[in-house]
């Protein structure tokens, strides 16, 4: 991604609604307009990607004190050894050059060196996200799906009985704060309480010392609270965004012309309505995307899952303004690349946009 | 204040006028409103919260959060003494969960305030002034739009000093933006009306267009998304401390989440530990969120989604 930063000036026209709905356009979508579109888009990500890595570089810099406390841990150094690590991580530069050649080590994929661990950040952070994915990539699945389901539902049947309950409950745990759902269910399932002995493990990815498929059995014993967790939190916002949207589609003219064409409710529903609700949701799954990757990071803190989330946590608590600093950036940039592949998708789904 | 007891339309001043109008206004917004039973129960729960919290000192007192000198025994449970047990040095944590309420609130109320404001500004002024400060404007809005917003508050409290003002500065700075488009579209529709255009010819310059004209139409759009504001505040300002960023000298919902963590209420199965104060997040959370809803669907019937 980085690479794309040098082609960053290309982007003129297309840069200004990177997070907005796209302008509808007439409908003479070709090839080479695509393409525009597209190089637009990119170019926009770019440079917010280099905005991104620029105030990384700067917010952490407004710390007050001497990050080389933090490094001893309050242990009793001389004066030499302050000055050693200031030059084993560069602090004893002016912050100026510090700024260059953190930007270009950052584009060769060199994100400094972590206070706490000794080691480089970019390891740590290549360590931890295979398990971020799959704690994340999984709760999306479930509550993607879920939130569209039960917000199809919803609509359908709206104002009834079931449709109130079950607004109700997605506004509810939408209102919940997850760490707190979390420490909750950790009670419940994992210690253990009255008549309910404990379930599931209380935290960590793998009980340890455990081959092939017996250890994928033991993951997915690990992930099943972390996941329900993060499920509850998020499928609200799905749930009431397909509502709504589907909510405009029904007074459509087409679906009386369905339905006039004797279709079935059933078909109506998922073949015509359906399809064209779905449309302003692609955006928001996307956009959701970012709201989880915040979310991941106290979910994986209270389960000490051993991904991103838990990793800033470990992070923040030193602090190890490296790691931090580095952290900050693949959140943003993932919400940013995130945001981009919903713009990119956005006029494949509908012709209308993007000329 | 002297005009209440003469009929009105013998002094129809324009200010009479237009006191009417709005007072007519709210009533008619109060009675739409009224229809909503969701913000009926919303708003019941906040009054309720805001007795309770306005009560705190006289009902449980400043000295309910000192550690020396706490009534009971640490992590007792539930009892006639103690409703909802003692924390881990002893102390009532029903008084703890109503101070707390306090701090909380104050929170979620100035971080959304502020929030609002600085969206409202950067709305009201990028869509008056076209032209190069707007795409400026817009371009950063776009831009703090894709940050992850949680992140870049925990971020930036973590780069400042514990304090309560921290807090409020972190959610604020961060949460804006969606503001700052709702704003603008607004002011764009409004500014594309004849009578703005009356009012230039009348000699009526950018100040008086922005805060005669643009504001009280935007007014209600900032409202309701000041009520959905606060409740997202709440729940960052309980994240925040649960984190361990919060002041640590006050007593707050999330600072009680945290110290319950810390003190192994969770291993040690101190379920009254940690039910309550996520239990009051919660419930205001989705008091105002109910709240909300139901302000922005008497405002946009069009939207008839929120009943």
């Amino acid at each position: 991604m980085t690479a794309d930063a040098a082609s960053a000036p290309v982007d003129k026209a297309g840069g200004t609604a990177l997070a907005g709905p796209p302008a509808r356009g007439p409908r003479a979508r070709t090839g080479a307009s695509y393409l525009r579109y597209s190089a637009g888009k990119v170019g926009g990500a770019a440079v917010s990607l280099l905005a991104v890595l620029v105030t990384s570089f700067f917010l952490f810099r407004l710390v007050p004190g001497d990050p080389v406390k933090y490094m001893t841990g309050g242990r009793q150094v001389s004066a030499e050894q302050l000055a050693a690590y200031r030059r084993e991580f560069g602090l004893d530069l002016p912050l100026w050059e510090q700024f260059t050649s953190y930007c270009g080590k950052a584009l060769t994929g060199d994100l400094g060196t972590s206070y706490q661990f000794r080691a480089p950040v970019i390891d740590k952070i290549t360590e931890a996200l295979p398990n971020t994915l799959l704690l994340t990539g999984t709760a999306f699945v479930l509550y993607t799906a879920l939130g569209v389901f039960l917000g199809t539902r919803s609509a359908w049947r709206h104002g009834r009985l079931g449709d109130r309950l079950n607004t109700g409950l997605a506004l509810t745990l939408y209102s919940v704060p997850s760490f707190w759902l979390g420490l909750l269910l950790i009670i419940v399932f994992s210690v253990g309480m009255g008549p309910v002995p404990g379930l599931f493990p209380t935290g960590g990815m793998e009980s340890g010392g455990k081959e092939g498929f017996a250890y994928t059995i033991d993951v997915a014993h690990h992930l099943v609270l972390p996941v329900v967790t993060l499920v509850a939190v998020e499928y609200g916002q799905t749930l009431l965004v397909t509502r709504s949207a589907l909510l405009d589609e029904m007074g459509g003219d087409y679906l009386t012309t369905a339905r006039a064409k004797g279709l079935r409710d059933d078909l109506v529903r998922r073949r015509h309505a359906v399809p064209n609700a779905l449309l302003p949701t692609v955006t928001l799954i996307f956009v959701n995307l970012g709201r989880t990757v915040a979310g991941v990071i106290l979910v994986e803190t209270v389960f000490s899952w051993p991904g991103l989330g838990g990793l800033f946590y470990q992070a923040l608590s030193v602090p190890d303004l490296p790691l931090v600093q580095g952290l900050f950036f693949v959140f943003a940039s993932s919400v940013i690349v995130m945001n981009t592949l919903a713009d990119l998708m956005y006029p494949l789904l509908d012709p209308r946009v993007g000329r | 204040m002297t005009t209440e007891g003469t009929p009105a339309a013998a002094k129809a001043g324009p200010r009479t006028l237009a006191r009417q109008r709005r007072r007519h206004l709210a009533v008619r917004f109060w009675k739409r409103y009224r229809t909503h039973r969701a913000g009926l129960v919303g708003l019941a729960a906040l009054v309720l919260f805001a007795l309770v919290a306005s009560a705190a000192p006289l009902v449980v007192g400043s000295d309910v959060s000192s550690v020396t000198g706490a009534p009971g025994r640490p992590l007792e449970s539930p009892s006639g003494e103690f409703p909802l047990g003692t924390d881990r040095f002893g102390r009532d944590l029903l008084g703890l969960v109503v101070w707390g309420s306090r701090v909380s609130l104050l929170v979620g109320l100035l971080a959304a305030v502020l929030s609002v404001a600085i969206g409202a500004l950067v709305g009201i002024t990028a869509g008056h002034f076209r032209g190069a400060y707007a795409t400026v404007m817009m371009r950063i809005t776009d831009w703090f739009l894709v940050m992850p917003a949680l992140v870049l508050a925990i971020a930036l409290a973590s780069v400042m000093s514990r304090s309560l003002g921290t807090i409020v500065l972190a959610i604020g700075v961060t949460s804006w933006p969606t503001t700052a488009r709702l704003v603008r579209a607004q002011t764009l529709a409004v500014e594309s009306r004849p009578y703005i255009e009356r009012a230039k010819a009348l000699g009526g310059g950018h100040w008086h267009i922005m805060t005669r004209h643009v504001l009280p139409n935007v007014m209600p759009l900032v409202l309701a998304q000041t009520t959905l504001m606060i409740s997202s505040s709440i729940l960052t300002e309980a994240t925040l401390a649960f984190l361990g960023l919060g002041d640590p000298t006050v007593v707050s919902w999330g600072g009680l989440l945290q110290e319950a963590r810390e003190a192994g209420a969770v291993s040690s199965g101190a379920w009254w530990y940690l039910v309550p104060p996520g239990v009051a997040i919660a419930v205001v959370a989705l008091a105002f969120t109910l709240c909300g809803r139901a302000v922005e669907s008497v405002l946009n019937p069009r939207l008839g989604v929120a009943r």
